[in-house]
């Protein structure tokens, strides 16, 4: 998602002048074009995420609307309370960038990945985080954030590839059909359903899509479906504290929406104590591959 | 007269801290000199003041209510339930404090992120931050001073007032800073050392940075000699004045020192903002 992500920046400057890029010196030949457009409000603040977002907040007290770009876990992780203070406490439009969420860096080990960084902003008031699924995501959330006046977070990722045409970016995506169970993935986690090998299985998933977070209310159709299908499964690149399960499960008591059965797919961090490419950590925390398929055929037996 | 108005400032601040029962008193005392010369003899109107040490907002308040920018009924909800101005700088609430400060270490950022902000647009601002020295101890200081002296942004005005104590201990005790001077120079700042409780050493640094500004827009950082609790001879240079708030006689004490120290004051001859 990285490079729609550079064109989407690169294309909103032609439109508004008031932009201010800052990387915490990251973006290796990918955010050279924002650098060659923007000039003096492309800045390399360094390795220095605390400052660079202090910053950003400042820019956006002084009318900009910055931009703060770097790797996920440290964009959300390394100034939390400069997010919390100075951006989201402020109510100020910060866009704050994550590249390569939950294990997209994945043999870098554990502490390049962003397994928390959903949970950790959840928890801030006024921000409001944004998860793209597909490559053609990226320009449209990029469009939302620059007009959202809230503070937001960005997590791209390694976009999915969803078979057949899907519904531009929304809150709630419903992906495809299914007959036994309701599926709700956050990001382009969700790709490993699809890539089960297994048609059959794949027929009993009704799939949906979350696009943000606070959670939107839940929309009709998820509900009555979440009501006749009685089974509810999310999925997500995250731990379990803070995430999509928890979130989604809390939505659906306060809805009156009480299925039969709900599980949690989320990430296991690090098992083994092994390390591996994004698509190893995945399998290793079954939610992707083979275990990912083995789970969900227990789940529709139970 | 700004002899008289810092007077006035701390007699204010004072029975504000004696009303609340409440701490940090050392703190105010030891950058109130700053504050008012700031207020009433540098900033101009469209410049911005960052209080980065936000437990000395009570100064900050008084020096607000001094420039009638803040209300007689507000300064009395200080520390009330339901006020607006708490013990540390709130956020949203007052439009001369652009941040809520107070955790260590965020308005030196702010501050150039917002300058940086008024160079893209071509905007003459100044920013002015008055950090302590024991905040000099949070990493997130040191990134902004990079990126100041980097950038070159001169209209940030760095005010560190350097009383050498912090929260439990004195700071040489607790985390060296020195040779701080040295430091912020090797940063690439200009460094001007003043008596903070002098507004005629404060009013010398201010020329000494029109001066330099006429030459080259070099970031500055004025280093001012203070002393917590200044003034008050029990609080003066003690680590309870960062804690303990006043008893009754404490606080008669205090005034009547305050008064003393004021009676001939001598001709400070600073003139308007500039």
């Amino acid at each position: 998602m990285r490079a729609e992500f550079v064109q989407a920046m690169v294309a909103l400057f032609a439109q508004r002048k008031d932009l201010v890029f800052i990387t915490g010196d990251l973006g290796y030949m990918a955010v050279e074009p924002i650098a060659e457009v923007y000039g003096e409000r492309f800045v390399n603040a360094g390795v220095a995420e605390q400052n660079a977002v202090s910053l950003a907040a400042g820019l956006a007290r002084a009318g900009h609307l910055p931009w703060v770009y770097s790797a996920a876990v440290f964009t959300a992780l390394r100034p939390y309370e400069q997010i919390r203070n100075d951006v989201c406490l402020h109510q100020l439009p910060v866009k704050l960038v994550g590249n390569g969420g939950g294990y997209a860096y994945g043999i870098m080990g554990a502490t390049h990945h962003a397994l928390e960084d959903v949970g950790a902003l959840r928890a801030l008031p006024h921000l409001c985080l944004y998860l793209p699924l597909v490559a053609t995501d990226v320009a449209d959330v990029v469009g939302i954030m620059a007009k959202d006046a809230r503070p937001n977070y960005l997590r791209l990722g390694l976009a999915a590839d969803i078979p057949g045409t899907i519904p531009a970016f929304a809150p709630w995506r419903k992906l495809k059909p299914g007959s036994r169970c309701v599926v709700v993935g956050a990001g382009p986690v969700v790709q490993g359903l699809y890539q089960l090998d297994d048609p059959e299985l794949l027929d009993k998933l009704e799939i949906w899509s979350v696009g943000t977070f606070p959670l939107e209310p839940l929309p009709a159709e998820l509900a009555a479906s979440i009501q006749h299908k009685r089974r509810v499964i999310s999925i997500e690149e995250h731990y379990l504290a803070g995430g999509l399960g928890e979130a989604l499960s809390h939505l659906l008591l306060t809805s009156g929406v009480a299925p039969d059965s709900f599980v949690s797919l989320h990430a296991a961090g690090y098992p083994s104590g092994r390390y591996g490419s994004q698509r190893w950590h995945l399998e290793e925390s079954g939610l992707a591959g083979p275990p990912l398929a083995s789970r969900l055929r227990d789940l529709l037996r139970a | 007269m700004l002899a008289e108005r810092v007077l006035s400032v701390k007699r204010r601040f004072l029975a504000m801290y004696k009303k609340a029962d409440a701490g940090h008193i050392g703190s105010s005392l030891s950058c109130a000199e700053i504050l008012v010369f700031l207020k009433f003899a540098w900033m101009r109107d469209d410049d911005t003041f960052v209080l980065s040490k936000g437990h000395a907002v009570a100064a900050l308040y008084s020096v607000l209510a001094e420039a009638n920018l803040l209300t007689a009924a507000q300064i009395a909800s200080y520390y009330e339930d339901g006020t607006k101005l708490p013990a540390l700088p709130p956020f949203n609430a007052i439009p001369e404090i652009p941040f809520a400060t107070g955790s260590l270490g965020h308005g030196l950022s702010l501050s150039a992120g917002m300058a940086l902000g008024a160079r893209l647009d071509g905007r003459d601002r100044r920013f002015f931050c008055v950090t302590s020295d024991g905040e000099l101890d949070e990493g997130s200081v040191w990134e902004a001073a990079l990126f100041i002296a980097h950038h070159q942004l001169a209209n940030v005005v760095w005010l560190v007032d350097r009383n050498h104590i912090q929260a439990i201990g004195r700071t040489e005790d607790v985390l060296g800073l020195e040779p701080l001077g040295a430091k912020l120079r090797a940063f690439g700042f200009h460094v001007i050392d003043v008596d903070g409780h002098s507004f005629e050493s404060l009013l010398a640094a201010r020329q000494e940075c029109a001066e330099l500004w006429q030459t080259r827009a070099a970031p500055v950082v004025i280093i001012a000699d203070t002393v917590k609790g200044h003034g008050i001879g029990y609080l003066q240079n003690t680590i309870d004045s960062h804690y303990l708030p006043m008893t009754d006689a404490q606080y008669e004490q205090a005034l009547a020192e305050l008064t003393r120290a004021h009676a001939a004051p001598s001709n400070d001859g600073v003139g308007n903002a500039g």
